[in-house]
């Protein structure tokens, strides 16, 4: 059974459609790309699948459990984490500050009045540690506001893997970053993919055809073609649409090459 | 793993010391509390009068609570004055209705102003911005609609009349809180105790959980924090604080009367935090309280329209420096430390003359 399984999923805004009878199922382990042209619905997709919004109709399972129309904080603790495409930070606080207060063990005392973060040595060991991990040692102390545009992805990234997820959705985390930025995300995820499900949504084709397991293609809130990045290839569907022209030939092109 | 390549941050940004643990009883605070404990001593030598340090520390009190809200958790109320006359309203009703007893009254007014601002707060902690704005004011004008047309039990206009301040019974030792030099000494005790307990609260994980909020609501809910209930509890904090201070206002003013309600008079704690500093200091609402009664006073001797000067003052702050008085004082300090820090010049290798090789 997979991990995590959304099933019939529809939602309007208005008289708009944006998903319709959506289903996509992520296999624990893998890495599952989400492609498809502006306006497809891929992040109104990651909304819904992460509580943002809840659907008109559908079902979202979890590790077994229905979450359908949960709120993001109680998605957060069963063990989902995302990034944003439009970076989401607490931009008055350090690197540090804003990966401490994902850390598991620090929202578990959520209404704790007496102790100090700051003077708390063991959560601040574990936050430069997934700083590290994304590679922004030397840079806890750092005002969010103040990094460079990567070092800002980087900790996001570094944000929702604090929360130490089962599952991680990325919402376009190439977005922005140059060609040698996408390469060493490239790096990044190829190894959380060995500890981690993780399911990208990505315009950068090469990046993703790279990585995923798995690739679903959404249009006009639909999924219209599904397989793994050689079944694409070769799928009519694609190659007849104009998504054909973003697919990248098969062979080892590196993730980044062809990035803006 | 390096995942992107260390660029070089721009000079004092970047790569800073860990910051200290704020300490249990800063220095700030010790200074506030000495400055207002010996206010008998020097306050009439500067031209001032005795009852000021009394209605400083209650306004301190107010706008300290009201911070928690605007500073911290980032909630811009424009009606807070509701929970302070809530809290004048049922010192003087419990004590001349029910029990004319210190302790009880002052616990039973936070207690109905808590009570009062949880309902409120659960009908308008999910919303943000302008809409948390105007349902602030529109749940203040209720409350100050109330106070003034429910005159059987209010008083209407003319107010709540004859509150005594009463004696203050500590078991073994009882003190008349008549005199404006007891009651004040009564007020700063109290000021001293809230002054810690949100010290303690702002910089506690549920501190930095309201700031994560004020910062990034989304970003806070989606690393699994309850966001609706943390700003339901601040404007709660916030209100019972406001309904103490309004407790011991009416103590003060032996009255407690709907002016206090309106809308005029919660701009003026706004104003006192924004003057103040509270949107970048925890002191700054204490700064900005002292500021806004002496120019009240100060002014106000010399002309009747001080309020225009101050309301003007008000909107160069906002337009230049937006960070208050505290903001400036930070601003100075850094500046001073960058003066006095020794000049670090990048070492340069010598040739054999001892010139530096430099780019040029």
């Amino acid at each position: 059974m997979a991990l995590f399984e959304a099933t019939g999923l529809h939602k309007r805004f208005g008289d708009r459609i944006v998903l319709q009878d959506l289903s996509l199922a992520f296999e624990e382990g893998r890495l599952s790309g989400i492609m498809g042209p502006n306006g497809a619905g891929k992040t109104t997709c990651f909304n819904v699948l992460t509580g943002r919004f809840a659907p008109d109709r559908g079902r979202v399972r979890f590790a077994g459990t229905d979450i359908t129309g949960e709120p993001p904080r109680r998605i957060a603790r069963r063990g989902i984490a995302r990034s944003f495409q439009s970076m989401n930070l607490f931009d008055d606080g350090s690197a540090l500050d804003n990966v401490i207060l994902a850390l598991p063990e620090v929202r578990a005392r959520n209404f704790d009045m007496w102790r100090d973060l700051r003077a708390d040595a063991s959560a601040g060991q574990h936050a430069a540690a997934v700083l590290a991990r994304v590679g922004l040692a030397g840079k806890e102390h750092a005002g969010a506001r103040s990094l460079s545009y990567g070092e800002r992805r980087a900790l996001e990234i570094a944000v929702a893997l604090a929360a130490a997820p089962r599952l991680l959705f990325l919402d376009e985390p190439t977005a922005g970053l140059g060609a040698e930025g996408t390469a060493r995300l490239a790096e990044l995820v190829a190894e959380l993919k060995r500890q981690l499900t993780i399911v990208v949504i990505e315009h950068d084709m090469r990046f993703l055809f790279r990585l995923a397991d798995t690739v679903s293609v959404l249009h006009w809130g639909q999924v219209i073609a599904a397989g793994t990045p050689d079944e694409l290839r070769e799928n009519p569907w694609v190659q007849r649409s104009n998504l054909g022209a973003m697919v990248p030939a098969g062979g080892a092109a590196s993730p980044g090459a062809g990035a803006r | 793993m390096t995942v992107f390549p260390r660029m070089p941050a721009p000079p004092g940004t970047a790569e800073r010391a860990a910051p200290p643990a704020p300490r249990l009883v800063p220095l700030p605070m010790l200074v506030v509390l000495v400055l207002l404990a010996t206010t008998p001593l020097w306050l009439a030598r500067v031209g001032l009068y005795p009852y000021l340090a009394l209605e400083v520390t209650i306004w301190m009190l107010f706008a300290l609570g009201y911070n928690l809200m605007l500073g911290t958790t980032g909630l811009p109320s424009f009606g807070h004055g509701a929970f302070f006359g809530v809290g004048a309203y049922a010192f003087g009703l419990l004590q001349q209705k029910v029990l004319a007893n210190l302790w009880f009254d002052l616990a039973g007014a936070v207690l109905v102003t808590t009570v009062l601002a949880a309902v409120v707060a659960a009908c308008i902690a999910h919303k943000r911005g302008i809409y948390f704005a105007l349902l602030t004011i529109a749940f203040g004008q209720v409350f100050w609609f109330v106070a003034v047309k429910w005159h059987s039990v209010t008083g209407g206009e003319d107010g709540l009349l004859n509150i005594v301040r009463p004696v203050l019974d500590l078991g073994v030792v009882r003190v008349d809180l008549k005199g404006n030099q007891a009651l004040f000494y009564f007020c700063l005790a109290v000021f001293s105790v809230v002054l810690f307990a949100l010290w303690r609260l702002v910089n506690s994980p549920f501190g930095r959980v309201l700031s994560a909020i004020r910062q990034n609501e989304l970003r806070a809910a989606y690393i699994g924090y309850p966001v609706r209930l943390c700003k339901w509890a601040s404007i709660t904090i916030a209100s019972a604080v406001a309904g103490l201070a309004g407790a011991l206002f009416a103590l003060a003013q032996q009255s407690a009367y709907p002016n206090v309600m309106s809308l005029h008079s919660s701009g003026f704690v706004v104003m006192m935090v924004l003057i103040g500093g509270g949107l970048v200091s925890f002191w700054g609402p204490l700064i900005g309280a002292v500021f806004f009664i002496l120019a009240r006073d100060v002014l106000g001797a010399t002309t009747e329209t001080w309020l225009l000067w101050y309301g003007l003052l008000f909107v160069a702050m906002v337009l230049i420096k937006p960070e208050g008085i505290a903001g400036m004082w930070q601003a100075g300090v850094a500046r001073w430390r960058l003066r006095s820090a020794p000049a670090v010049a990048p070492a340069l290798p010598l040739d054999a003359k001892g010139a530096a090789h430099g780019p040029l």
